[in-house]
């Protein structure tokens, strides 16, 4: 799959701000020592962009993206997406913002086993408001033949695949995928990566993508670094190559 | 072992708290309830013993008309008799204040001066009676307990003819009478009746017994043969009126204690067994079920180095901790409540010292069969996961390789919502563990059956025989036989509605070297008051002709319908007559031989002598009757069966439904155990899948029925099977409980079946509630961040 080249204006970076997060901070308590996890970070995500993650690990990539995605609170920071402060939600309602606004994609792809691909995808249309249907987020991850395949029958490319299919299936506002290629081999990976870019260009959905490999950044929008709970730099690539043309 | 795996060891612990608490609480309740019974019978056993040894219970005993007192030393010379002590005792009408209705009592005498003597009393309250003092009298704890009587209080008695006035000095207690009941009824009642120990200078000149004496006791010295010294005591005792001596055998209160203790013995091991059984069970289940989920864990720790038999020995210790605990938990509950039982019992049976002792033995079986049970399930599940190469085991248990299920094969799916078919997948995935805990929850509701059912027992016993077989208002009995006229007099008392009378003759009934001492009860054949029913409700008719024993008597005697019996009759004339057995019915208490009155009449020439008469009493009229009755000479008491439902509801339904109310509420914690555990275990092994739903936006309300519609599906398959186990468990009691007392009829009431499902689904909600509580600390990071 050769994907042409996008420039600048087909992405929506001029778009309005999904996610402003100002002075995140998280820090673990571990007996006597203070962890941070994040150290006062701002970031600003736009709406239909695609962002990298990059950092070693243990930089704080997870958490961020964590917060951002409703599975975790900062210590302190407020995160605004679009008008919900996800500070001040509590429980019920970041449920409910998952359940609207996010899909994940995590390494390890946490299909439920006993349900097939298509019913895994169903799982969520079947609670979403305006969703694609099932057969279309695996079309458009190339899954068409294998509906009925439990995930024990599936490969791992595959189940990650599925994953993704779930994660998009809602329409979701911002997809956010942490290490999606970090079980997979490179071929398998590099067709993951696809998939990924071609939602973001479907449908438009602001994806971010956390990778401690250095040569998918090639891929994106804007590139942001992280260093010990700190954003250390952000950098725009003027364009955004296909995966199919990045290497490592 | 290294430090390290110990500190593992500890906190896994303390990780898995619930379900350590929830499984040493099964356990805790098996043993328990193991040793509540068995501590509770060894200790009857103990107390009865050293009761009967400490206030010298005689051996043998005997009533005859009236024996000269110079033959004493002849049967002193008997080889073997160790103590021969001569009283008088009579059945006496009573008058007591307060009392409606005309009582009796029987009189027995004690020496003026306190001595060592047979069947010693205890004395509970007040004193002994003084020397020269002839109206003075001991009554018996019972009677005194159930009429309010204190030591100051006096009662009247027709002695001698004449009413005469009694003080009541003391109130005691006596091995002999320990279920005090008049001679030839199966329940006391103590308000009407009861025992009263004079002075026996009172008893000789009121019945003219200067130099005689009616009644014998005697102690056997040890090695003697109590059937030589009852032969050749009867051969002495047959000029005077000798009715036949007996042994304590067939001494009425022993005999009712010793069933009694059988009955105890037979539960006591049973229920036991079945819970142990049931715990042990569970704990395999539990525990190969938490090991199962520690896979992982294992595989690590294999990759380490550490070798199998460290790591099974680790395991094993982890169960061994868990069920220890639940062993001191359950032997200090069971230790306990065995106690309080112990004393609960020692009040039914008046023992007047209580022996409690627990054998060290009970608490070996007990925790070789747990620990045992244990380690089985444990070290299974331990084998299985070190069997297996550590990058395998590091994989999870077997492919998660699910299929469309049966219900989907035909085509339904449609019908099926996803979270169903999640929960339909699971269970058809793994069959066997779904069987198995079915299985495990079934039993406790068998356990829940099995307690409930001795309330079910008792009332249906109730119901049989104060409702079906009793259905008199009264029955009023005679001193002596009385003339066939008596019947119309009867008849002409004010208030008695009808009539029916019945004659009860005290007789041996002998088959070749079987016999029995019982009495022949003549009634009327098509009477309304008094009938025969067997233990399913079954109406029966008496033949006109031959003897209708009880299925126990006639399998204590070996004859079969067809069969001819000697009845030796033990009053009047004292024929010996050969009766034909007509029929045997199946009663649920006691071993009575029945007649039509007519025939017994004719068989002992008699004309129409009657007993006493079962009467139906108009209310408006009944006290008018009772008030005549107590002035009608002859008259030796009333019985009236709502007092005797009223003892027995106080006595022996209290101690038996306190027993059963203990063995329910470790039946139903039992439950819980079982379905909590199931729950949380599916919670550890599912929790990363209810975590991947929960990041989807499932709310944990939906993601709790996901879990649990799992759990409620599995009780409620659980429900019917268990239904059906109860039932056969209870089966088994009842052919094992099958003392010459009591019979207990195999019946479950709905009530029990409703009782038992709701404490069932309460369990359910209530480890639900708990499981659903860990759920909202579900760590939905911690989970994505691992493999699966
Ligand atoms: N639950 C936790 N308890 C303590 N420290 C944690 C926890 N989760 C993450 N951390 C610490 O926070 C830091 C950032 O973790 P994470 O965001 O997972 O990093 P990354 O995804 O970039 O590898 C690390 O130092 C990690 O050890
Ligand atoms: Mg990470």
């Amino acid at each position: 799959m050769n994907q042409p080249i996008l420039n600048e204006s087909q992405i929506g970076r001029t778009g309005e701000v999904v996610f402003r997060a100002r002075g995140l901070s998280k820090v673990y308590r571990l007996g006597e020592v203070d962890v941070y996890a994040l150290r006062s970070v701002d970031l600003d995500l736009y709406e239909g962009e695609f962002v990298v993650l990059l950092g070693p690990s243990g930089s704080g990539k997870s958490t961020l993206l964590n917060i951002l995605g409703g599975l975790d609170a900062p210590t302190s920071g407020e995160v605004i997406f679009r008008d919900h402060n996800l500070i001040q939600a509590d429980d019920r309602e970041l449920t409910q913002f998952r359940r609207e606004h996010v899909g994940f994609v995590f390494q390890f792809y946490n299909l439920i086993p006993s349900l097939t691909a298509l019913e895994n995808v169903e799982l969520v249309t079947e609670i979403a408001k305006n969703p694609l249907s099932p057969q279309k987020a695996l079309e458009m991850v190339n899954l068409s033949e294998r509906l009925h395949h439990f995930p024990a029958q599936l490969s791992g490319g595959e189940q990650q695949r599925v994953a993704i299919a779930r994660a998009i299936a809602k329409r979701p506002d911002v997809l956010l995928c942490d290490e999606p290629t970090g079980a997979l081999d490179y071929p398998t990976g590099k067709l993951v990566l696809e998939v990924l870019q071609q939602v973001n260009q479907e449908l438009g959905t602001t994806t971010a993508v956390i990778t401690h490999n250095a040569a998918i950044a090639g891929m994106a929008d804007r590139v942001i670094r992280l260093r010990s709970g700190q954003i250390i730099e952000i950098h725009r690539n003027e364009t955004r190559l296909a995966p199919a043309d990045l290497s490592w | 072992m290294p430090g390290a795996l110990n500190r593992k060891l500890f906190r896994d612990l303390l990780h898995m708290r619930g379900q350590v608490i929830a499984v040493a609480l099964v356990v805790a309740c098996g043993v328990a309830s193991f040793v509540l019974l068995r501590n509770t019978y060894r200790s009857l056993l103990a107390t009865k013993t050293s009761y009967y040894y400490e206030y010298r219970f005689a051996d043998v005993f005997a009533q005859a008309k009236r024996v000269p007192k110079w033959i004493i030393p002849r049967i002193a010379e008997i080889p073997g008799v160790a103590v021969v002590q001569p009283r008088i005792v009579s059945l006496v009408t009573v008058d007591f204040p307060n009392v409606e209705q005309p009582a009796s009592g029987l009189m027995i005498s004690i020496p003026e001066k306190r001595t060592q003597m047979l069947n010693d009393l205890h004395i509970e309250m007040g004193r002994y009676i003084e020397p020269g003092k002839r109206d003075e009298i001991i009554i018996s704890t019972s009677l005194a307990d159930r009429n309010g009587f204190k030591p100051g209080d006096s009662i009247s008695a027709v002695i001698n003819g004449k009413w005469t006035r009694l003080q009541i000095v003391g109130t005691a207690l006596s091995p002999e009478y320990i279920y005090e009941i008049r001679p030839g009824d199966l329940f006391p009642d103590n308000k009407h009746f009861g025992v009263i120990w004079i002075s026996i200078e009172a008893l000789e000149s009121a019945f003219n017994m200067e130099g005689a004496f009616n009644d014998l006791t005697i102690s056997l010295s040890p090695g003697a043969n109590e059937q030589k010294v009852i032969t050749m005591l009867d051969a002495i005792l047959k000029e005077y009126g000798g009715l036949g001596a007996y042994g304590r055998a067939d001494q009425t209160s022993n005999y009712f204690i010793v069933n009694e203790l059988a009955e105890l013995q037979v539960s006591g091991t049973i229920i036991p067994a079945i819970f142990l059984g049931v715990t042990a069970f569970l704990i395999h289940l539990v525990l190969s079920r938490l090991v199962r989920t520690q896979r992982d864990q294992i595989a690590v720790l294999k990759a380490f180095g550490f070798s199998n038999s460290t790591i099974g020995w680790h395991f094993l210790k982890l169960a061994l901790l868990v069920v220890s605990g639940g062993i001191a938990l359950g032997t200090l509950v069971g230790w306990y409540f065995g106690l309080q039982l112990t004393e609960l019992y020692t009040e039914f049976f008046r023992f007047p010292l209580l022996e409690y002792d627990m054998s060290g033995q009970v608490l070996l079986i007990a925790s070789l069969i747990t620990f045992g049970a244990a380690s089985i399930g444990a070290l299974s599940a331990v084998n299985k996961a070190v069997s297996l190469p550590p990058a395998e085991a590091m994989r999870p248990e077997a492919p998660a390789s699910f299929q469309a299920s049966l219900l989907e094969r035909l085509g339904l799916q449609r019908f099926l919502p996803l979270s169903i078919r999640i929960i339909v997948r699971n269970l058809e995935r793994n069959v066997v563990k779904a069987v198995l805990t079915i299985f495990g929850i079934s039993l406790s509701v068998a356990l829940l059956i099995v307690g409930f059912y001795f309330f079910d027992a008792i009332d249906q016993i109730i119901q049989i025989q104060f409702k079906t077989v009793f259905r008199e208002d009264a029955t009023v009995f005679f001193n002596e036989p009385r003339p066939a006229r008596t019947r119309y007099e009867i008849m002409s008392l004010p208030g008695v509605i009808k009539s029916e009378p019945y004659r009860i003759v005290p007789a041996r009934l002998r088959n070749g070297h079987r016999s029995r001492r019982t009495a022949l009860l003549g009634i009327d054949p098509n009477g309304e008051l008094q009938r025969l029913v067997d233990k399913d409700f079954n109406i029966y008719r008496l033949p006109p002709d031959g003897l209708i024993l009880t299925t126990t008597l006639g399998e204590s005697l070996g004859v079969r319908p067809g069969d001819i019996l000697t009845v030796e009759v033990l009053e009047g004339e004292r024929p010996v007559l050969q009766i034909p057995v007509a029929d045997l019915v199946n009663e649920v208490l006691g071993m009575s031989a029945y007649m039509s009155l007519q025939s017994l009449n004719r068989l002992l020439q008699e004309g129409g002598t009657i007993s006493g008469a079962r009467l139906m009493v108009d209310d408006a009229q009944a006290s008018k009757l009772y008030g005549q009755l107590k002035l009608t000479p002859g008259v030796g008491g009333v019985l009236i069966p709502g007092s005797i439902l009223e003892n027995f509801n106080e006595t022996l339904a209290r101690t038996m439904g306190t027993s059963t109310a203990v063995i329910v509420l470790f039946a139903a914690i039992i439950a819980f155990g079982m379905v909590y555990n199931g729950a949380r275990i599916s919670l550890s092994e599912r929790g990363r899948e209810l975590a991947s739903l929960r990041v989807l936006g499932f709310t944990k309300r939906e993601i709790s029925v996901m879990l649990l519609g799992e759990q409620a599906i599995l009780t409620l398959l659980a429900v019917p099977t268990g239904y059906l186990l109860g039932f056969g468990l209870c089966y088994l009691l009842t052919t094992s409980i099958d003392t010459e007392m009591i019979r207990l009829p195999l019946v479950i009431s709905g009530k029990t079946y409703a009782l038992t499902f709701l404490i069932i689904v309460c369990a359910a909600i209530l480890s639900g509630l708990l499981v659903t509580w860990r759920l909202r600390s579900l760590d939905l990071i911690e989970v994505l961040k691992t493999r699966e």
